[in-house]
């Protein structure tokens, strides 16, 4: 018996594929080919190296014309790779403090009464109504030196001198975490809330004590919750560009700032796109791998 | 069924009046004119604009950018949607180059008869002949200080030299109530050459290496760069120094004036040099809305209404006619209307190729870093 085609399953795949082509490697593909090219004075400001009217032979002088000029200069000068690094480091810590102050949160709304919860995650949802930008404009009414935060404390007295919080990495990490708190905080709360409450009574019932059966049941079982969240955190905020440059100072050096003053400052599209396919591809891969080893652990387990 | 038939067909007759309805309006906004307008932020007596539109019914898009980067990068990339902008001279000549710009259409703008040929024959270094841009506005670049707190820091403060902000002895004084910097490498460092005996159009390596040693001595006690923010920070006294625009600068003594907060703000071009810069308006080669750009370049080249601006923003402009109806503490002012000795200070830069750009903003980039 021949089998039908199963047109449904190949819709329901090919959907997420286009959707990946068009938004994601059409784009990337673009960015590619602007950073194998050559800056001009031109409108745009860049001559491309490869020329697809001329066909196969515009292929051929396009290979042996390759010169990657662009992604060496990445390597001649270390300002990228500082600026990579602390771009990985600001993003790091800001992820660990977001889930040290999300993870609670996420339990606590999990564990609340059903009717309060709605209220609650609508607590979470509501700053979403404001403009991301506005609410990064807010956070320097607070903290500069004649700030919200700085009269508050030495008006009871903690504080004689204002602390020097605006334009220093702290209040990077502050913009950072406020602003992508809710995406950690939905994702875990979903795997939370789902939780099979039937295994923790279970774990209490064999003799674990309630911080015990958090670590030994309801912490492994949320890692999936804390993985997504800490994903959806750390990458936009290793690219993150507007909080750096509204809170940070000018010492605060980060990829996306680097990115911006190649691409503004220097008019050089091609290096400032070498850059934007270093950053995707350095955090692109490792987490295929390891997302390809979380897979075979499951299947190992299984 | 019938009457979800029914229920159908009342749906797609309400759908489609409000299509016609939809295209009709849209036929009718066509006839609407309007004009998108890109400057410098802080740069318009807005009530000119009001009145531009009450007179011609065109209908004004204004938007701000505070540094001619960001400009260029829009101009740059195509299809900005703007019918006007205004970059710098020296950053117009190199896109006007690239191929941004369109000819004026001089015979649309009859009151270009007005424009003043001291500022013309200079503005002709960048745009030979004059053929692209209009002169809006003009001024220098220079040094910006609260006329008490300096004093109090400092009595004997060398305020009409560059000391104030690259000499460490000074600047480690002032540190303490604050000192800005443009974020302007274009601007920043040529005078930076001047001050230490170079000359600023030899911008080599070597040169710029000199310039980023004097720079960094300094950067400890810069609290920011930024091209826009010192006008607040000088006029509320979050700051004491600034070096920025000459009419930003006038901006913030005037708004400290009128908050009687006790802060005089006041400008110097230093001894040593500074530069003088040109802001230009220019059409882009694909802008939607030409016709209307050239009215609007015509109707800001009537001398009374360029007056208006420069009064309002406290910037010398480019029209020889309306000089008359400045206020005359404007015109009189030698920080605003360069004396012959002061103009003997100023230089112009003209485009820098991308090497030279690249090694700039490097430079730039090391100062602001320490990287």
């Amino acid at each position: 018996m021949q089998r039908q085609f199963d047109w449904g399953r190949f819709l329901l795949i090919a959907i997420p594929f286009l959707w990946l082509l068009i938004f994601f490697l059409l784009p990337f593909a673009i960015v590619v080919k602007i950073s194998l090219s050559d800056t001009a004075n031109a409108l745009p400001p860049y001559v491309p190296t490869l020329n697809l009217s001329e066909g196969w032979s515009g292929i051929t002088s396009f290979i042996s014309q390759l010169d990657l000029e662009s992604f060496a200069w990445l390597l001649d000068d270390k300002i990228y790779f500082l600026s990579y690094l602390n771009s990985l480091k600001i993003a790091f810590i800001s992820t660990l403090l977001t889930l040290l102050i999300g993870y609670p949160m996420a339990y606590g709304l999990a564990k609340a009464p059903q009717r309060w919860r709605t209220v609650l995650l609508m607590l979470v949802i509501l700053p979403f109504w404001t403009s991301f930008l506005i609410r990064v404009y807010a956070w320097i009414g607070i903290l500069k030196p004649e700030g919200l935060l700085n009269m508050g404390l030495m008006s009871l007295g903690l504080i004689d001198q204002p602390l020097a919080i605006i334009n220093t990495p702290t209040a990077v990490y502050i913009g950072i975490v406020y602003s992508y708190l809710p995406f950690l905080v939905l994702p875990l709360y979903a795997t939370l809330e789902k939780l099979d409450q039937t295994l923790i009574e279970a774990a209490l019932d064999l003799g674990c004590s309630p911080i015990q059966a958090f670590w030994k049941v309801t912490f492994p079982l949320s890692l999936p919750g804390v993985v997504a969240g800490c994903f959806l955190v750390f990458i936009p905020a290793m690219g993150e560009f507007v909080i750096p440059d509204l809170l940070g100072g000018s010492d605060t050096i980060m990829i996306g700032k680097t990115l911006w003053s190649e691409f503004f400052g220097n008019r050089d599209w091609p290096v400032a796109s070498a850059v934007a396919v270093v950053l995707l591809l350095s955090l692109v891969v490792p987490i295929v791998i390891f997302q390809r080893m979380q897979e075979r652990q499951r299947e190992a387990e299984a | 069924m019938k009457e979800t038939l029914a229920h159908f067909k009342k749906l797609a007759m309400s759908v489609m009046v409000a299509t016609t309805l939809a295209l009709s309006t849209t036929a009718a906004s066509a006839a609407d004119r309007s004009l998108n307008v890109y400057n410098w932020s802080d740069y318009v007596d807005n009530d000119v604009l009001k009145e531009f539109t009450e007179k011609t019914g065109i209908k004004v898009n204004y938007d701000v950018f505070d540094t001619n980067e960001l400009l260029e990068t829009k101009l740059l990339a195509g299809a900005s949607g703007y019918d006007l902008v205004v970059p710098s001279a020296n950053f117009l000549g190199r896109q006007i180059e690239a191929g941004v710009f369109q000819k004026l259409d001089k015979s649309k703008i009859p009151n270009l008869s007005n424009s003043w040929d001291m500022i013309n024959e200079r503005i002709a270094a960048y745009d030979p002949g004059n053929e692209y841009s209009v002169n809006y506005l003009w001024g220098t670049i220079g040094i910006g200080y609260s006329e008490e707190k300096v004093k109090k820091l400092l009595p004997d403060a060398p305020v009409d030299s560059w000391d104030m902000v690259f000499k460490p002895e000074v600047a480690s004084k002032l540190a303490e109530c604050g000192i800005y910097v443009l974020d302007s490498p274009s601007e920043i460092i040529p005078p930076a050459m001047k001050y230490l005996g170079l000359e600023p159009k030899d911008l080599s390596a070597d040169n710029l290496k000199k310039v980023e040693e004097l720079l960094l001595k300094v950067r400890p006690y810069i609290k920011k760069f930024h091209s826009s923010e010192y006008i607040t920070a000088l006029a509320n006294g979050d700051i004491c120094v600034a070096i920025g625009y000459s009419g930003d600068i006038f901006q913030a003594e005037s708004r400290a004036a009128e908050a009687k907060n006790g802060i005089t703000v006041k400008y110097s071009v230093p001894k040593e040099g500074s530069l003088m810069w040109f802001d230009q308006m220019a059409i882009p080669k694909d802008a939607k809305n030409v016709a209307e750009a050239h009215e609007f370049i015509n109707f800001l080249m009537e001398p009374k209404n360029m007056a208006r601006i420069s009064d309002a923003v406290s910037y010398a402009n480019g029209n020889k006619a309306s000089q008359e109806f400045i206020k005359k503490e404007i015109t009189s002012n030698p920080a605003i209307y360069p004396t012959e000795d002061v103009l003997k200070n100023l230089f112009t830069m003209l485009p820098f190729d991308s090497k030279t750009q690249r090694l700039v903003n490097r430079t730039w980039t090391t100062v602001k870093s320490g990287q």
